[in-house]
């Protein structure tokens, strides 16, 4: 990691931060709609649903960038790895979880294959680089021997 | 073999009967792991940069990396100044990290070219003091916070909504649940949910379990956070953990993609109970896992013992290791919940002592866990600080003016508070079909302070309430339309706030917490504490909040006291002004003279007896004896010496009883210096009925020249001052408010109209 990591307060943040305070309506929903929108009176009338409470890809990199102004490189790189994970559903998130688990998987070839094909189908290059490097750390540190 | 014939001192047997007796103290083996700093094992630091690539971490060549230097090698290190962060003289930078004119930022961002070697050197030159102050200038949010545990024996939901509904109005930030039985997150989080939501709006809320059951949970909408992503100092212990750094940091991130805040743990002493701790020292090992952490991009930390605080307590210089753990995570610009979470002692001192360091610094969260519930009804074990010492807790806060996170709350808030949580979480199940509760089960969770007193869901019907918010995918927009049918409506538009703070992602920044509906963090609240009047300054209203106790005692309240007690024993006795005092002229004459407050605006001794039986029972003492007796007012002074030299030299005896109107009692004589008397009886709230007939009776016998045995009140070591101190000093201002400097002591005619106390006096 070569980023600076100048933990200063720039007055920049005063107006982006807290975005739902400072630029709200910058704020979409994942099925696109604005922030205004969820309130208690369109939950009670069904036209927000629980879908509605997430956070986008989008606004993770929003949080990524300020996380970056505020000095804060690791945390920016892990919310950025979060946007891209945003497409991707539980059940492969939890998959691949455990994929990296001690054990679970018996080659590093497995790994790159995950890495790989979260690449091609979610775009998710930061996390495609995490899987790969564990690959090889697990290749030469023998984490592939059978747990269960 | 002892030698049974050989003395054994008394004082190991009453040693033994003490708290601190059931505390184990483990012998410093750094072989074996029991080392707090600084072990023989620990490496140097070192780092080698070659071309932009680290090939040497703390004594390590790139080939021989375990997985933790290899991620740390390729995720932590700030290049851009590593080289001038190592060349620094640790001793030199660990004063900086006192020295108020060194920033934050600076030391901060110099951390990132540290190695876990280097930072546990700079961090071992700091004394207990220095790693306190050191921590007031590098915690990362300015205003600090607290953490509740609420978890109740039984899982039930009910009293779990109350119990989250009290910890909030206590003032806890974020609360965390777990479960007795694995299958029951659910109720647990939307009690925990609801509950909080009724005392105020923004507590983040966790429910600790298997990580895709809580992942799900979240994902429902019921929790906001996670904190159990546990990372460890040695690899053989990640991997016995079940977990390698790409697990825990794919697991961040996915976390993060949810919109959850999420915070690892660690803690001194893991690697120990799990058997792998390479033989290195508690703070070496931690500071690896600091700077994993960092490295992983995770905003924040549960470290400082956790789990293995009794371990690392159990180990010379332990508490101090412990702190030094948290001021690490600081300098790593992590959020910190510094431990305090794990009872780590069975004795009281040992634990008022140990969070004192961490109230004096502040922290993000005091206690990763602070149970706000009965120590039996905590489902992660006893904290260090439970139900049963909150008060004790918020005594320090108050005598200290520190910022523990919490408040008193008057009880009619409490219980008002209590209520509707049960109210609401009961519609909330109603409405869902979940289960019902009839009053008196109701009223039983309403005042219980825990499980053993509540007779309301069991867990059996938790499991099946369970079984069915999963079969039926229940969210929390069905939680909030349940109760926006009940007319919970400001409870539904909180839990409806809570959620849309999710979707801006605000709370994923470094130290969040919501305070009045706000994302309050170390962006927009960073701590830049810098010297007195700097950082986090107590505003008066927090000072305030922070003072109110329980039985906090007014002068109002004692002359109120005094009053009330004033008209009921009225009927009791009756004293008559006769005109100034004279000296007397019988030899065998005692005079008593009372204090210009006694029977006037005092009626009782601060032992609990009522003047006119003081009075009747030091009269009866001195017929006992053979004396006259006589009472006169003293109102130039309230004085006890000078009460007692004034009647002394009133009574042709020339002996002299002096009473206050708290019941502080000498026996004088006139020939005598002030200070110099006879008996003195000074621990007041110890003298009983008998002892002031004993007291007269002395008197007499010294009237008559014999020699009796001083009267011995008992006294059996009690904080005399802690218990009447308080009340001493307004009883006293009281009667000092009565004091006439000009007038001269007046003979008394005394009454009394019970025929047992006139028996007694004429006796």
């Amino acid at each position: 990691m070569t980023a600076t990591t100048r933990n200063a307060q720039p007055a920049s943040l005063d107006a982006v931060y807290p975005v739902g305070e400072k630029q709200p309506e910058q704020v979409r929903t994942p099925t696109g709609r604005p922030l205004a929108d969820l309130t208690l009176a369109n939950v009670l009338a069904g036209d927000v649903t629980a879908a509605d409470f997430g956070i986008t890809a989008e606004g993770l990199r929003r949080q990524a960038d300020i996380a970056e102004q505020s000095g804060r490189p690791h945390l920016a790189q892990n919310l950025r790895r979060g946007a891209e994970m945003v497409a991707i559903p539980e059940e492969i998130v939890l998959e691949i979880y455990e994929q990296l688990r001690p054990g679970r998987t018996h080659s590093a070839a497995e790994l790159r294959a995950t890495a790989e094909r979260v690449r091609s189908l979610y775009g998710a290059e930061a996390t495609a680089q995490l899987i790969e490097e564990a690959a090889t750390a697990y290749e030469r540190r023998g984490v592939f021997g059978r747990r269960v | 073999m002892p030698d049974p014939q050989a003395p054994h001192w008394a004082r190991y047997d009453l040693w033994d009967e003490r708290q601190l007796s059931h505390d184990r103290f483990a012998v410093d083996d750094p072989a074996n792991g029991f080392c707090a700093a600084d072990s023989p094992a620990d490496p140097r630091p070192s780092l080698v940069i070659e071309h932009g690539r680290i090939v040497e971490l703390d004594g390590v060549p790139e080939a021989d990396f375990d997985l933790i230097d290899e991620f740390i090698a390729h995720h932590y290190f700030d290049l851009s100044v590593a080289a001038e962060a190592m060349a620094i003289d640790s001793r030199e930078f660990a004063r900086r990290l006192v020295d108020v004119n060194w920033p934050r930022p600076a030391l901060v961002r110099l951390s990132a070219g540290m190695t876990p070697a280097k930072l546990a050197e700079v961090v071992g030159h700091l004394s207990t003091l220095e790693l306190s102050f050191a921590n007031s200038k590098l915690r990362s949010r300015r205003q600090p916070s607290n953490q509740a545990h609420v978890t109740n024996a039984k899982d039930d939901p009910v009293q779990m909504a109350a119990d989250a509904a009290t910890a909030a109005l206590y003032g806890f930030d974020e609360i965390e649940t777990t479960v007795r039985v694995a299958r029951n997150g659910r109720t647990n989080a939307i009690a925990c949910a609801v509950g909080a939501v009724v005392a105020r709006d923004g507590v983040l809320i966790q429910c600790s379990l298997e990580e895709a059951e809580e992942l799900r949970i979240a994902l429902a909408g019921f929790t906001s956070y996670t904190e159990t992503m546990s990372v460890y100092g040695t690899e053989g212990a990640f991997l016995d953990g079940d977990d390698t750094p790409w697990s825990k940091a794919f697991l961040t991130a996915a976390y993060a993609s949810r919109g959850l805040k999420a915070r690892c743990t660690s803690g001194s002493s893991s690697e120990l109970l799990m058997g792998f701790h390479e033989g290195k020292s508690m703070l070496y090992l931690e500071a690896r896992c600091v700077c994993l952490q960092r490295a992983m991009g995770v905003q924040g930390t549960q470290n400082g013992g956790i789990d293995g605080a009794p371990l690392t307590s159990s180990v010379a210089r332990g508490g101090w290791a412990l702190l030094a753990e948290n001021v690490l995570a600081a300098l790593a610009d992590l959020e910190c919940a510094s431990g305090n979470d794990t009872r780590h002692s069975e004795s009281e001192i040992r634990v008022g002592a140990k969070i004192m360091p961490f109230l004096m610094s502040g922290t993000d969260f005091i206690c990763s866990g602070f149970g706000s519930i009965a120590k039996y009804d905590n489902s992660f074990n006893a904290s260090l600080f439970n139900a049963e010492e909150l008060e004790d807790f918020l005594a320090l806060q108050r005598e200290f003016q520190v910022e523990g996170g919490l408040q008193h709350v008057p009880e009619a808030t409490l219980l008002a508070a209590r209520a509707r949580a049960i109210e609401a979480m009961t519609a909330v199940l109603e409405e869902l079909n979940l289960g019902r509760l009839n009053a008196d089960q109701k009223r039983s969770v309403l005042v219980a302070h825990g499980s053993d007193e509540t007779d309301s869901f069991m867990p059996a019907e938790v499991a099946r309430m369970n079984a069915a918010v999963t079969e039926r995918r229940l969210t929390f927009v069905d939680v909030v339309r349940a109760l926006a049918a009940r007319g919970f409506t400001t409870e539904a538009a909180r839990l409806v706030a809570m959620a849309r703070h999710r979707v801006t992602g605000d709370y994923l920044q470094t130290a969040a917490i919501i305070r009045d509906g706000r994302v309050v963090s170390a962006v927009n609240d960073p701590n830049q504490y810098s010297g007195p009047g700097t950082g986090y300054v107590m505003t008066p209203e927090r000072r305030q909040a922070i003072s109110r106790m329980r039985r906090e005692v007014s002068k109002d309240d004692i002359l109120a006291g005094e009053g009330a007690t004033g008209q009921q024993e009225a009927r009791h006795w009756r004293l008559v002004g006769k005109g100034d005092a004279l000296p007397g002229d019988d030899p065998r004459e005692v005079v008593v003279g009372i204090g210009p407050g006694f029977g006037v605006r005092l009626h009782k001794t601060t032992g609990g007896v009522p003047l006119y039986r003081v009075l009747a029972s030091l009269i009866a003492g001195i017929r006992e004896g053979g004396g006259v007796p006589c009472v006169v007012r003293v109102h130039h002074t309230a004085d006890t010496s000078f009460l007692g030299l004034t009647a002394a030299r009133l009574a042709k005896s020339g002996v002299g009883i002096g009473i206050q109107g708290k019941g502080t009692t000498v026996i004088h004589r006139a020939d005598q210096a002030p200070h110099m008397n006879l008996e003195l009886f000074s621990q007041a709230p110890l003298i009983t009925a008998d002892d002031y007939r004993a007291i007269g009776r002395n008197a007499a016998r010294y009237a008559l020249g014999q020699a009796p045995t001083p009267v011995l009140i008992p006294y059996r070591g009690q904080a005399l001052g802690a218990r009447f101190h308080v009340q001493t000093a307004l009883l006293y201002a009281i009667e000092t408010g009565l004091v006439d400097p000009g007038r001269n002591p007046e003979v008394l005619e005394v009454e009394f109209y019970d025929r047992n106390d006139a028996q007694r006096a004429a006796r």
